[in-house]
C-alpha cells in the first residue's frame, strides 16, 4: 500500500459521487471550451485572410455594386498583379434553411487563391462549362451532391430559376478557409443580367493580387483618391481587414459568450466546492484518525489535494479531450456555419488553469477543516 | 528510569470564557513494561489524560517527559511526528478507514516510517498474525465482527514497535466475550513483547487485567492501588 | 401519511452551505437560460413587432429580403392603384414605396455595421403608425433631411440632431428623432424616397408597403396583385414578412439557448444528486425512525423528491430574481437576413421566467430521483445501527 492507495481508495468510497463530480466538471470545460473556442474562432476569421489581396468594394457598403469598367483602371495602378471580381448571387437551393454562399467570380480568381484546391482535370471542366459550378467538398457533402449533378438555385436578386452543372469540387488548402461555397462564372451572371435588367457591367467586389503586401496601405489609399468623387466611391482593404469588419457587425455578441462562459465556470466552481466540502466532512472522524496516527497537517493536506487534483483531472480530460475530438480532429464546424473551430493552446491552457483553480478551492474547504480541527475535539465527535 | 514521568501537570479547558480546570497538579510515574489502568467517573479527567500522555493534547502547565523527551513543549507538527514513532493508540470505536483491508489499515502508520513498500506489508502481516487475524487480511472493516475491528485497530497500534500504548475503553463497545479476547490480547503483548500499556476503562473487570489500577477523581489521581488485586468491593466505582 | 414539507425545508436549512451551493448551481443555470432566451425573444419581437397584421408588404418575386427586391415606379403606381386599399380621410391610398439600403457606417466603438436607411413616400407614417417622432422634426420632401430611430441613437457616429450622414456625395442633416414601439424600424434611418433614390440605385423602390382596407380581404388581395400581368412581385402580411425576417437568427439564438443551458444542466443535475445523496445518508437514522413510526416508503419517496424539487425551486427563483436586471439591456448585432444593424433589447417575458421554473424544478425532481429511491430503500435496522 502506498499514500496513493488511500487516495484511490476515497475517490471509490463513494464512487457515484466522484463519477458525478468528473461528469459535471467534464461537461462545464466541454461547454467553457466549446464557448471560447467559439469566439477564438469568431475574433481570427481576419487571420484567414491574406494581407497580400486587396478587396476593393463600394463605399455605401458591400451590396452596393461597382462598375465593370474599373477594371482596367485597377489593372494598371502600380504594385497589383491581378485583378480579379466577384459578385455575391444570393440563391436559395430549395428551402430558404439551406442557405449557404454561392456567387458568381471571373476567370482570374482561382488563380489569386491557391486555397482553392481543385484537381486539374476538374479545374478543366469547370472552365470548359459555362454553367459550370465548382462546390466546396463540405457543400457537397451536406447535400450529398455528385460531379456532373444539375442543380437548380432559386435567385433572389435575380429572379427565376437558375441551374448549375456542378464540375468540380474543391477543398481548402489551409485550416480555417471556407469550404462550404459554390462558386460559379461571372459570365453566366452576366448573361442573367443582360436578361433581366437589360444591363451588365456591374460586380460585386474587386479582388487585387498585391506584390508586395507591405505597400497594400498606399495602393489601397491611391485606388480610392482615384474614385473619390466618382458615382460610385471605393472602399479598399486587405482581405484580412475586410473579414474582420463581418466580424466586427456581430456586435457584442462575444460579450454575452463571454458572460455565459464565466456564469458556466461560477456554476462549477459551486458544484465542486460543495461536494468535495461535503466529502470532507464527512470524513472528520477519519481525518482526526489519521492524525492521531501522527499525520501531520501537510500531510492530510496532501491526501485531500492529491483527490482533489484527480477529480480535476479526471473532469479536465473529459472536457477538454471531448472538444479537442469533436473540433480538431473531427472538424465539426456546426454544418460549415463556423468553419476552421479549433481548441487553441491558449484555450487549453485556460481550461486546465480553471480544472486546477477548481482543484484548489475543493481542497481548501477540507483542508482548512483539517487544519482546525483539534484532534482532542474530533475524537470526542466520532466517539 | 521510569518510561513516563509527569510533574505537576495541570489542564484548564476554556469554555468561552469560564476556566473549567480538569486536571490539578498531578504527577505520575510509570515504569517500562507496565500495564496501567486508569479509572474514574466521567468527567474525571482520564481521557485528558491519555490524551495528554499520546501528545494530543498539551497541558496547561507542568511537565510530561516520555523516553526522556519532553512533550509538553513540543510544537504540533513535531507532535505529529513523536506520535508516528513513539504511540500506538486504540480507540473504543476502533477507528478503522472503512475503505481499507484490514491490511491496508494496519499499514496506514507505516506510511510515515521510512520503511520500504515491501517491508511495510511483511510489518503488518506480522502484526495482523500477532492479533490472530492473518486469515482476515484482505477483509474490510464492514466484513468483520466488532472483536475483529477491535483486533485490527490493536495490530494497527503495534506495527510501528511504539513506545506506548494508550486504549480509550478498547473493550467499551464490545459483548463480554469479545471484551475478554481483546484483554487478553493486551495482557499478551504486555507479557510476552513486554509493550507499555496504558488503558482507560469504566470496566473493573478490566481493570484487573492491568497490573496497576488508578483511580482519578476531580481532576486527581486519589489512590494508587498496588499490583494485588482490589476488593471485590472496588467495583462500586462505576 | 404524508411527511409534512416543514421536515425538508428544516432539514434543508440545517445544511445551510450545501443547500445554498446547489441551489445556486440551479440558480446560475436558470439565469443562463433566462438571460438567453431574453436576447432570443428580444431579437425576435423586435422584428416581429415591425409588421402590422393588416399591412401588406410587397416584393419583387423571388426576393427574400427588402434588400433584394426591386419594384419600378411603374409597378409601384399599378400597386398603389388597386382596391382595397385603405384611404386617408383626404382620399389619398394609405401606401407608401420605400427605397431600402444598408449603408456601411461606424458605429461609436469604431466598429463598422451596415446601418438601414430607408427612404418613404408622405403616406408612410400614416401606413406605419406606430413611428412618431420624439425629438427634433420630420424630415421635409426634396430636402437633404433624415430621421433616425431611437435604436441607433447613441449606439451609431453621427447620428444626433444637427449632425450630418453622408449618403454617396451628399450630405443629410439629421433633423429629428423617432420611436417605434421597439420595432426594427427604430434601428433605421429615414427620409424621402425621392430625395435618397437617386443617391443609391437608381429610379427603383425596394417595396411597397400599404394599409388594407378590410384586413379579412388579405387573401384576395394578394391573388389580384400576383395574378396582375403588370407585376412580378410578391405579397405578404407585413407581420408575417417581418417575422420570416428573424426566423435564422431567432431560431439560432434559441438553439444555441437551450444546448448551452442544456448541456449546463446535465451538470447541475449532477450537483443535485450528489447533494441529495449527501442529505440522504446524512439522515439514515432520521429514515429509520421514520419507517419505524410507520411511514411508508413511498411517503419517503415522495418526500425526498419534494425536498430537492423545492430546493431546486429555491435556486430557480434565486435565478430568476438574478436575472430580472438583464431586462431591458439594449444590445445590437447584424440581422443577417435584412444585412442591417438591428438594434433591440433584452426582453424577459412571464413566460420565460416561468420556463426557467420549470427546468429548475425539472432538474430537482431528476436530481432527486436516485437519492429519493436510495431512501425508500433504506433497511430499518441497517440504518439505526449505523453512527
Amino acid at each position: 500500500m502506498t499514500r496513493a492507495t488511500l487516495v484511490r481508495a476515497n475517490l471509490r468510497r463513494r464512487l457515484r459521487r466522484t463519477i458525478l463530480t468528473v461528469l459535471g466538471l467534464g461537461i462545464a470545460l466541454f461547454l467553457f471550451v466549446t464557448l471560447r473556442t467559439f469566439l477564438h474562432t469568431l475574433q481570427t476569421v481576419g487571420d484567414v485572410g491574406s494581407e497580400s489581396r486587396l478587396i476593393v468594394s463600394n463605399r455605401l457598403g458591400i451590396v452596393f455594386p461597382l462598375p465593370l469598367a474599373y477594371r482596367a483602371r485597377l489593372a494598371a495602378q502600380e504594385g497589383v498583379h491581378t485583378v480579379s471580381y466577384a459578385s455575391w448571387f444570393g440563391g436559395i437551393y430549395q428551402d430558404p434553411r439551406n442557405f449557404f454562399a454561392n456567387y458568381a467570380v471571373d476567370e482570374g480568381y482561382l488563380s489569386l487563391y491557391p486555397e482553392i484546391v481543385v484537381s486539374d482535370e476538374h479545374r478543366a471542366a469547370f472552365m470548359a462549362d459555362r454553367t459550370g459550378a465548382l462546390v466546396g467538398i463540405r457543400l457537397m457533402e451536406r447535400f450529398g451532391w455528385t460531379v456532373g449533378q444539375t442543380i437548380t438555385l432559386q435567385g433572389t436578386i435575380y429572379p427565376g430559376e437558375h441551374r448549375f452543372t456542378i464540375r468540380g469540387v474543391y477543398q481548402a488548402g489551409r485550416r480555417g478557409f471556407d469550404e462550404s461555397s459554390l462558386l460559379f462564372h461571372h459570365r453566366y451572371l452576366d448573361e442573367i443580367m443582360r436578361a433581366q435588367m437589360g444591363g451588365e457591367g456591374f460586380v460585386g467586389w474587386y479582388v487585387l493580387g498585391v506584390s508586395d503586401p507591405d505597400r497594400a496601405p498606399q495602393i489601397a489609399q491611391a485606388i480610392d483618391a482615384t474614385y473619390e468623387n466618382s458615382a460610385s466611391p471605393t472602399r479598399s482593404q486587405t482581405e484580412k481587414a475586410f473579414n474582420l469588419a463581418f466580424v466586427g457587425m456581430y456586435g457584442n455578441i462575444g460579450f454575452f459568450l463571454n458572460a455565459i462562459g464565466m456564469a458556466v465556470v461560477f456554476a462549477i466552481l459551486m458544484v465542486s466546492a460543495n461536494t468535495m466540502a461535503m466529502s470532507a466532512r464527512e470524513r472528520f472522524g477519519e481525518i482526526a484518525v489519521l492524525k492521531t496516527l501522527g499525520f501531520t497537517d501537510g500531510a492530510v493536506l496532501r491526501l485531500v489535494v492529491a483527490e482533489s487534483l484527480v477529480i480535476a483531472g479526471l473532469g479536465l480530460a473529459l472536457g477538454l479531450g471531448g472538444a479537442l475530438l469533436l473540433f480538431n480532429f473531427a472538424e465539426f464546424d456546426l454544418g460549415g456555419f463556423v468553419p476552421g473551430l479549433a481548441v487553441t493552446p491558449g484555450v487549453a491552457l485556460m481550461a486546465a488553469a480553471i480544472a486546477l483553480l477548481i482543484a484548489a478551492v475543493s481542497a481548501a474547504v477540507p483542508a482548512w477543516q483539517s487544519a482546525r480541527l483539534k484532534v482532542v475535539d474530533a475524537l470526542r465527535y466520532v466517539a | 528510569m521510569a518510561l513516563v514521568e509527569v510533574q505537576g501537570v495541570s489542564k484548564v479547558y476554556r469554555r468561552d470564557t469560564v476556566a473549567v480546570p480538569v486536571l490539578e497538579n498531578l504527577d505520575l510515574t510509570i515504569e517500562q513494561g507496565e500495564f496501567l489502568a486508569l479509572m474514574g467517573p466521567s468527567g474525571s479527567g482520564k481521557t485528558t489524560l491519555l490524551n495528554l500522555l499520546a501528545g494530543l493534547d498539551t497541558p496547561s502547565s507542568g511537565s510530561i517527559r516520555v523516553a526522556g523527551e519532553e512533550i509538553s513543549q513540543m510544537k504540533p507538527r513535531q507532535l505529529a511526528a513523536w506520535r508516528a514513532r513513539h504511540v500506538g493508540f486504540i480507540f473504543q470505536l476502533y477507528n478503522l478507514i472503512p475503505v481499507l483491508t484490514a491490511l491496508q489499515n494496519v499499514e496506514l502508520p507505516l506510511l510515515l516510517t521510512p520503511l520500504k513498500k515491501k517491508e511495510r506489508r511483511e510489518h503488518a502481516e506480522t502484526a495482523l498474525r500477532i492479533v490472530g487475524l492473518e486469515e482476515r487480511m484482505h477483509h474490510y472493516p464492514r466484513q468483520l465482527s466488532g472483536g475483529q475491528e477491535q483486533r485490527v485497530g490493536i495490530a494497527r497500534a503495534i506495527v510501528t514497535d511504539p513506545t506506548l500504548i494508550l486504549a480509550d475503553e478498547p473493550t467499551g463497545d464490545l459483548d463480554s466475550r469479545s471484551a475478554e479476547e481483546i484483554l487478553e490480547l493486551l495482557e499478551r503483548l504486555n507479557r510476552e513483547f513486554h509493550k507499555t500499556i496504558v488503558m482507560v476503562t469504566h470496566d473493573p473487570h478490566a481493570a484487573e487485567r492491568a497490573g496497576r489500577t488508578l483511580h482519578l477523581e476531580k481532576g486527581a489521581l486519589l489512590e494508587a492501588r498496588s499490583v494485588a488485586r482490589p476488593a471485590p468491593a472496588g467495583g462500586s466505582a462505576q | 401519511m404524508k411527511i409534512p414539507i416543514i421536515y425538508n425545508i428544516r432539514s434543508l436549512l440545517r445544511r445551510p452551505a450545501t443547500s445554498l451551493a446547489t441551489a445556486l448551481g440551479v440558480a446560475f443555470v436558470v439565469l443562463t437560460f433566462i438571460g438567453m432566451l431574453a436576447l432570443a425573444n428580444g431579437f425576435r419581437s423586435a422584428m416581429v413587432s415591425t409588421g402590422r397584421q393588416d399591412n401588406v408588404i410587397v416584393l419583387r418575386k423571388g426576393a427574400d429580403a427588402e434588400i433584394s427586391s426591386g419594384i419600378t415606379r411603374e409597378s409601384a403606381a399599378v400597386i398603389r392603384s388597386m382596391p382595397g386599399i385603405a384611404r386617408l380621410p383626404d382620399g389619398r391610398p394609405m401606401v407608401t414605396a420605400d427605397v431600402y439600403v444598408v449603408v456601411a457606417k461606424p458605429r461609436v466603438d469604431g466598429t463598422e455595421t451596415h446601418m438601414p436607411v430607408r427612404g418613404v413616400g408622405p403616406e408612410a407614417f400614416a401606413v406605419r403608425d406606430a413611428v412618431h417622432i420624439v425629438a427634433g422634426r420630420a424630415f421635409e420632401p426634396g430636402r437633404a433631411e433624415v430621421i433616425v430611430g431611437k435604436g441607433l441613437v447613441g449606439r451609431m457616429a453621427n447620428t444626433q440632431i444637427g449632425d450630418k450622414l453622408r449618403f454617396g456625395q451628399q450630405d443629410f442633416t439629421v433633423v429629428g428623432h423617432f420611436e417605434a414601439d421597439g420595432s426594427a424600424f427604430e434601428s433605421e434611418v429615414w427620409g424621402d424616397a425621392e430625395t435618397l433614390m437617386p443617391v443609391f440605385r437608381g429610379p427603383v423602390y425596394q417595396t411597397v408597403a400599404l394599409r388594407l382596407e378590410d384586413p379579412t380581404s388579405f387573401d384576395a388581395f394578394k391573388a389580384r396583385v400576383e395574378g396582375d400581368p403588370r407585376l412580378q412581385v410578391q405579397v405578404k402580411r407585413e407581420s408575417d414578412f417581418y417575422a420570416e425576417q428573424s426566423s435564422f437568427l431567432g431560431t439560432l439564438l434559441r438553439v444555441i439557448a437551450y444546448l448551452v443551458t442544456g448541456v449546463m444542466a446535465v451538470g447541475a443535475v449532477f450537483g443535485a444528486i450528489n447533494t441529495m445523496d449527501a442529505m440522504v445518508a446524512g439522515r439514515t437514522r432520521e429514515i429509520a425512525l421514520l419507517q419505524t413510526l410507520g411511514f411508508r416508503r413511498r411517503s419517503i419517496l415522495a418526500s425526498f423528491l419534494l425536498e430537492a424539487v423545492f430546493l431546486a425551486l429555491a435556486g430557480g427563483v434565486l435565478g430568476c430574481l438574478l436575472a430580472l436586471p438583464i431586462n431591458g439591456i439594449q444590445t445590437s448585432t447584424t440581422n443577417w437576413q435584412s444585412f442591417g444593424e438591428l438594434a433591440f433589447a433584452f426582453r424577459i417575458t412571464p413566460g420565460i421566467l416561468l420556463q426557467g421554473l420549470v427546468f429548475a424544478a425539472i432538474m430537482g425532481f431528476i436530481g432527486g430521483l436516485l437519492p429519493a429511491r436510495r431512501a425508500a430503500k433504506m433497511v430499518v435496522a441497517v440504518g439505526l445501527r449505523r453512527e
